[in-house]
């Protein structure tokens, strides 16, 4: 079944064509991309059935074996990973057709959103399935120049001039990546991961430590971890509410991914554990610090996003199995809350004709159906029981007090204190846009009327992460296999090496 | 290949004055950067393999052939720093076209809530505004 593994890439590469080839028709253009995007979740699926009951899937790009050719593999993680963006995906492209900024109602060359979001989509599931350092490079620069088109489209002034530090500080952090891609093959001679998890052993401290540190700084940009997140809350609010979404959802939890990969399979040991936790502590901290101060909704959403980053890298710092475990199970439910609370925002702007907290008002009776798709998603991501997001934060707490190191003890309080002002930043939400008296100055309810097309798919997503708390046993599970595979990186190597030679069936 | 001191000298130059560049205002300055820093890193990477003979089959012995994988990272690369290069001039241009400069702004929401922040003031809502108790959802005020 190793022909599975390479179509999350190529199925919406195709569609992008496709759907630009039928440039300026938006009918076949929507049905295109949602035809591309609903096969990928169902391989996505099947990928991730296959690979917790088979192992880990091979291919060898082209038939050349391991070490010369590029592999793709899908490990349990790389899987859960697509399952869960796959979904996300399907879900805001329903969204934002049913905005209708697809079909050029709204704003002028959109014609090209279609093609640009199916790639964004090819550049994510080819990062995740990337067994290869430089085509994770590759990876990342698909879904960046994606993003790039995406969060500019339109071409309005304050787009241009929030794209522009996205842009300069994506590039920067691309050369960063680069050079480091450069370094390792100078050093070791090969890019191939499962070789890379051979060689870097056995290279000079010093050496290994400049790598795994230039790796940790390009891919923590992209993850928006503290001291280089600032660039997130500036330009992420001014795209189009799906494409926020998609943003949130995605793209930073792709640099935690490759964060996940660099601590374990190249760099395992933990030397990087105490700058890991304590960038985690002020990650937190300083996010949710910065949502509090906000007093438009899809800023404040943005920085909640750079806070809760630091879960993850909480869970990822302290190397341990339940710490991972508990990190993979928290990017499955953070991709899904924040893009559906930016799907909710959507929608909160679509009523409210804004999302200024001084200009929004009694949107709970207005609107009830959109007062639960925005509150469901927002408890569920201050953690209040029984909601995935109080399961993950459980999982993260029960592991830093195994742990049982000082800063492991301030993980734990900073945590739970990010945890209460995450619910007092949203709380704040809801009653100032929600519970107050409505504004006369929003608009008219047939001018603000939300088709259903929007909120039938954010109400999918709200029922997704509600659906997670339902099976966490089983997915908690998942992400613990993961985390023990993961430690195991004889066994990627033995795999990724021999798998490959036997699928390329002996190419040279 | 063997490093030696032009190459690293030259990398240095280059990665030193694109970094200076890119801290300008100027977006046009900072594409200039970009694209010193894109050629600063791909001679480091061509300093990662073997020089030598082209690698083509049957043009030399295999041990003399030259290093191809970094050749071909640099060629994938260069087409990756082009298409960069075109995005942010376009980017430059229509920034030029709407504002008549080039310049990168700072962020209007950070500068309003700096502002706020120096007046010592809150973010600018109020959390029990006055209407609210006379509005007809007083049952949020018991809530509270």
């Amino acid at each position: 079944m190793t022909w599975l593994v390479p179509l999350p890439v190529t199925i919406p590469l195709l569609g992008a064509a496709l759907t630009l080839l039928m440039n300026g028709r938006p009918r076949v253009q929507r049905t295109v991309s949602l035809t591309a995007l609903t096969v990928t979740l169902l391989v996505s699926s099947a990928l991730l059935y296959l690979s917790t009951t088979e192992g880990a899937l091979v291919v060898a790009v082209g038939g050349w074996a391991a070490p010369l050719g590029i592999v793709l593999v899908a490990d349990e993680l790389a899987s859960l990973m697509l399952v869960v963006s796959a979904a996300v995906t399907v879900c805001v492209l329903i969204y934002s057709i049913g905005q209708g900024m697809a079909d050029g109602h709204e704003e002028t060359p959109l014609s090209v959103y279609h093609p640009a979001y199916l790639i964004l989509t090819a550049g994510v599931t080819n990062a995740f399935l990337a067994g290869d350092l430089f085509n994770l490079y590759v990876g990342f620069e698909i879904l960046l120049v994606a993003s790039y088109v995406l969060l500019t489209i339109g071409g309005t002034e304050n787009r241009i001039r929030a794209g522009t530090t996205y842009i300069v500080v994506s590039l920067l952090s691309s050369v960063i990546f680069l050079t480091a891609i450069g370094l390792v093959y100078a050093a070791t001679g090969t890019l191939n991961m499962a070789q890379l998890a051979e060689r870097l052993d056995g290279l000079p401290d010093g050496l290994k430590l400049i790598l795994q540190g230039m790796l940790l700084l390009a891919f923590g940009i992209k993850a928006a971890v503290f001291p280089l997140s600032s660039w997130l809350p500036d330009s992420y609010p001014t795209a189009p509410a799906p494409v926020t979404a998609v943003f949130a959802g995605l793209l930073t939890k792709v640099g935690v991914y490759a964060i996940i990969r660099t601590e374990t399979l190249l760099f395992p040991g933990g030397r990087a554990t105490v700058v890991l936790l304590v960038l985690a502590l002020l990650t937190m901290v300083v996010g949710i610090l910065g949502a509090v101060a906000q007093s438009d909704i899809k800023r404040l959403l943005s920085f909640t996003l750079v806070s809760h980053i630091g879960y993850l890298l909480f869970g990822v710092g302290l190397t341990s199995r339940l710490g991972m475990a508990s990190a993979i199970f928290y990017v499955v439910h953070h991709i899904t809350v924040q893009t559906t609370l930016f799907l909710a925002a959507g929608l909160i702007e679509k009523r409210g004709g804004s999302t200024a907290l001084d200009r929004l008002g009694g949107l709970a009776r207005l609107n009830p159906v959109l007062a639960v798709a925005f509150l469901i998603p927002a408890l569920n991501l201050a953690g209040i029981p029984p909601f995935s997001g109080f399961i993950g934060k459980l999982g993260l707490i029960e592991a830093g007090v195994t742990d049982g190191g000082p800063l492991a003890w301030l993980l734990v309080a900073g945590s739970v204190l990010t945890s209460l002002l995450t619910l007092y930043a949203i709380a704040r939400v809801w009653n100032l846009a929600f519970w107050r008296a409505p504004n006369p100055a929003m608009p008219a309810p047939e001018a603000g009327r939300c088709p259903p097309m929007m909120i039938v798919p954010t109400l999918a997503l709200v029922a997704f992460g509600v659906a997670l708390t339902v099976v966490a046993g089983p997915l908690f599970a998942v992400g613990d296999q993961a985390a023990g595979d993961l430690s195991d990186r004889a066994g990627y190597a033995r795999s990724v090496l021999a798998e490959s030679a036997s699928s390329s069936g002996g190419a040279p | 290949m063997t490093p030696n001191l032009v190459y690293v000298v030259v990398i240095g130059v280059l990665f030193a004055a694109g970094v200076s560049m890119l801290l300008e205002r100027s977006l046009t300055r900072v594409l200039m950067g970009m694209i010193l820093l894109g050629n600063g890193v791909n001679l480091l990477i061509l300093l990662g393999g073997e020089a030598g003979a082209p690698p083509i089959v049957g043009g030399a012995p295999e041990e003399e052939m030259a290093d191809p994988l970094p050749q071909i990272m640099i060629l994938t690369a260069i087409v990756i720093t082009l298409g960069m290069t075109a995005f942010l001039l376009a980017l430059a241009y229509r920034s030029w076209a709407m504002s008549g400069h080039d310049e990168v702004q700072d962020d209007v929401e950070d500068k309003r809530i700096m502002m706020l922040a120096e007046r010592d003031e809150g973010s600018g809502v109020a959390d029990s505004d006055e209407s609210d108790a006379a509005g007809p959802v007083a049952v949020s005020e018991g809530r509270r």
